[in-house]
């Protein structure tokens, strides 16, 4: 039987030279990739909340890229579920993966050995934007040396996110005015104190729009608590790493505080997660919680009407200072990586300040530049509505504040124990909630914290 | 062919030394036997035996892996008020959480034995449905309804005039809650396996009770039940392994919060190891539950031999 053919081709020629093309196509591949470049970059970058922040990364490293012949390849790890501690951890383990990871708050100091020194990077950073916030530098720098660089895409701040409108019906703040969206403050700055926020939140837990200030274990509560604290110089341990709790005066005040305070929260805040406080206030229900623009960026979609009576300022003054609450992530080199020059020029070129306005910029305000002298990008003043809700959301040098991380300035890895464990939150709810007395509850942090320095 | 052709044809001039021998290894039974079992072995060791291994050896190390420190993680654990409580509460859970399945299972079980079997098809599919969930899925599930702030349930309550329940804010109401979910998910597990060990009870042994004046909790208490012992004692320690290493339902649901009050060993040993970074006591954590489930296994496995080796 003689061959089908169509116009005198037949089909076995032509998948016969379809096959052909496609084996040329594959073995070819590799040598355009690898043509005249500088090799393979993989990264792991944490998958932003704003799913623009990932494209504005993915349009970055390509430039860079280009720019430099390297192929750049980003994989964005989720922090949902834990995925990029997992991720981190699996990696360290096997001494193999991604080139550049990203690493949230404490990974930088649990893996400081696996990770390669970025002394030269930091350095030339620095001389061009200025000092990095101490905060940032506790966090990633062992034994003298940088391991990690502080960075723009997913860092940020918590400070008070209130509703204006109810702040000023039931309290008599007028947060507006304290804090405009100028590089002033206004009049009641110094009244912004914890023991006026208590009187606020009392006023406004009568007004049915109680604060809501989460005292769980998860990190929105552990790090408006750790503020807290450290705003009445209250460490839990110090930098030695002896742990400072049952007879230290400083901690017992602020515990008694934050026992006082709790009677003003919703009764089931001891088990509120990081999106609780953020539905309470979109909700309509609170009129104030320590949190990225995130909840008001989401009230601008959802409940718009509630979004345009936002405004980020500062948190309350106490004894000790003004202390915001700062969650950095770090962009880490493996100490294994084969593309350590390469990893390095990249993430400089990240962290210029054009390359950080973008990120910023493309998150709605929400990444933190570690760089003080990067708290003037124009999102911050032109983000609305209302317009300047976010101004005060960078520290900036007329808040008189500071960065703060709780469990700081305990070393590490005491530190990330205490923090992830909750303890400052889980003494307070012993009390609060528990109906243990003042000294029980420190007696029981400080046993835990001493364990967390054994072993 | 005879047999002497076949020896006659293996001559020893086409064979090396000592391959007679090696013939003779390969084509015995047991060599066969295990290298067929080889691939379950690879399995076993590569995913069991090394995996275990691997968790004691970190057990051993301080927290940041470069040094031994023998059982120095366990003493630390044994020192820390959290970790007891953690104890004591995977004990409260998996018992409550394994004897509530084992008895609505067993409930359901009966009560599905004695549908017609036309309809019976359809109500186990559907009792099925939970245990067919993912887990991780489903708890999420009751989390909305359990939510602080937004329980649906409260809502329904409510509509009753009855007080809205801190499900997840109160520690009492939190460990019910995580109980409770772990029932409905497991209790369908333990119907089933029932159903079939139900249904396997011969008919005569009923016919002879019923002959001799046995009334229904005498049907029950003397002729299914010893019938079931062997399957309700298997079901009952695989269930036990299963709930106590469960993860899933506390990590959603509350986090082992409210103040640690509804961890289990599980959840404690990720929150330790992972995200506290202290791998090596996450290590120790979850194979404090090694010993008090080899107990339980020794325990259950040895009535079940027993009973075997009284119904031969």
């Amino acid at each position: 039987m003689s061959k089908r053919t169509i116009n005198g081709v037949s089909r076995r020629n032509v998948l016969r030279s379809g096959a052909g093309v496609l084996a040329a196509g594959v073995l070819s591949a590799p040598m355009v990739h690898a043509q005249g470049t500088g090799g393979t970059l993989r990264c792991g970058f944490w998958d932003h909340w704003v799913p623009v922040g990932n494209d504005v990364m993915r349009r970055l490293c390509a430039e860079w890229g280009q720019r430099n012949r390297v192929e750049v390849q980003i994989d964005f790890i989720t922090s949902v579920g834990n995925q990029n501690l997992l991720t981190i951890a699996a990696q360290a383990q096997s001494r193999s993966g991604h080139d550049i990871l990203s690493f949230p708050t404490w990974e930088p100091s649990a893996h400081a050995r696996l990770l390669e020194p970025v002394d030269d990077v930091v350095g030339r950073l620095v001389a061009k934007y200025g000092a990095i916030n101490p905060i940032a530098e506790y966090l990633a720098k062992r034994e003298g040396s940088w391991r990690g660089i502080p960075a723009v895409s997913g860092s940020q701040h918590k400070p008070s996110l209130g509703r204006f409108d109810l702040l000023k019906q039931h309290a008599g703040i007028d947060v507006q005015a304290m804090y405009p969206a100028a590089n002033q403050v206004g009049p009641g700055v110094d009244q912004w104190t914890w023991d006026n926020f208590l009187v606020a939140a009392e006023k406004c837990a009568q007004a049915q729009v109680p604060f809501g200030l989460p005292m769980g274990s998860f990190t929105d509560a552990v790090d408006w608590v750790g503020a807290l604290f450290r705003s009445y110089g209250a460490n839990l341990v110090d930098e030695r790493g002896n742990v400072t709790v049952r007879n230290n005066p400083a901690v017992r005040t602020a515990l008694e505080y934050a026992v006082r305070l709790c009677r003003f929260l919703p009764n089931d805040v001891y088990a509120w997660d990081d999106a609780s406080n953020n539905r309470a206030l979109i909700s309509g229900r609170s009129a104030l919680i320590f949190n990225p623009p995130s909840t008001w960026a989401v009230a601008k979609r959802d409940a718009p009407q509630v979004a345009e009576k936002c405004w980020t300022f500062p948190m309350p003054a106490g004894p000790a200072g003004r202390f915001t609450p700062y969650l950095p992530y770090f962009w880490g080199i493996w100490s294994f990586s084969r593309q350590k020059p390469a990893a390095k020029g990249l993430l400089e070129f990240l962290s210029e300040r054009e390359q950080a306005e973008a990120q910023t910029t493309t998150s709605s305000g929400y990444d933190i530049p570690p760089f003080g002298t990067m708290s003037d990008f124009q999102i911050w003043a032109t983000e609305g509505p209302p317009t300047g809700v976010v101004f005060n959301y960078p520290l900036k040098p007329h808040h008189n504040a500071q960065q703060n991380i709780a469990f700081a300035p305990a070393p590490a890895e005491i530190a990330v124990q205490g923090y992830n464990q909750a303890i400052n939150t889980k003494m307070i709810a012993r009390v609060a909630q528990g109906g243990e007395t003042v000294d029980q509850a420190l007696t029981w942090a400080e046993r835990e914290l001493r364990n967390f320095a054994r072993g | 062919m005879p047999a002497d052709t076949l020896t006659a044809g293996r001559t020893p001039a086409t064979h090396a030394p000592g391959s007679g021998s090696l013939q003779r290894f390969a084509r015995r039974r047991s060599t066969i036997a295990f290298l067929m079992t080889l691939p379950l072995l690879a399995v076993i060791v590569g995913l069991v035996a090394y995996p275990a291994g691997y968790g004691i050896y970190l057990s051993t190390l301080n927290r940041t892996m470069v040094r031994n420190i023998g059982f120095g993680n366990y003493e630390i654990l044994f020192d820390t008020d959290t970790f007891w409580s953690v104890a004591w509460q995977s004990c409260i859970f998996a018992i409550t959480a394994v004897l509530l399945k084992a008895l609505i299972g067993f409930w359901l079980a009966h009560m599905l034995h004695h549908i017609p079997a036309k309809g019976q098809r359809k109500w186990r599919g559907m009792l099925l449905v939970p245990w067919v969930i993912p887990p991780a899925l489903s708890t999420l599930g009751w989390w909305w309804m359990f939510d602080p702030t937004y329980s649906s349930i409260n809502y329904v309550l409510s509509i009753f005039a009855v007080p809205a329940v801190p499900w997840l804010g109160e520690p009492i109401w939190a460990r019910i809650a995580v109980i409770m979910v772990n029932v409905w998910y497991g209790a369908p597990f333990f119907m089933i396996m029932y159903l079939a060990a139900i249904k396997s009870v011969p008919e005569q042994l009923y016919e002879a009770a019923a002959i001799d004046g046995a009334n229904g909790w005498q049907r029950l208490r003397y002729v299914t039940l010893p019938m079931m012992a062997n399957i309700i004692s298997i079901t009952v320690l695989f269930s036990l392994i299963v709930t106590f290493a469960n993860y899933d339902i506390v990590r959603v649901l509350t986090n082992g919060g409210p103040r640690d009050l509804t961890h289990v060993f599980a959840s404690y040993a990720f929150q330790v190891g992972i995200l506290s970074g202290n791998i090596p006591r996450g290590a120790a954590v979850s194979l404090f539950m090694l010993p008090i489930l080899a107990v339980c296994a020794f325990f259950v496995l040895r009535g079940v031999t027993r009973r075997n080796k009284e119904q031969m």
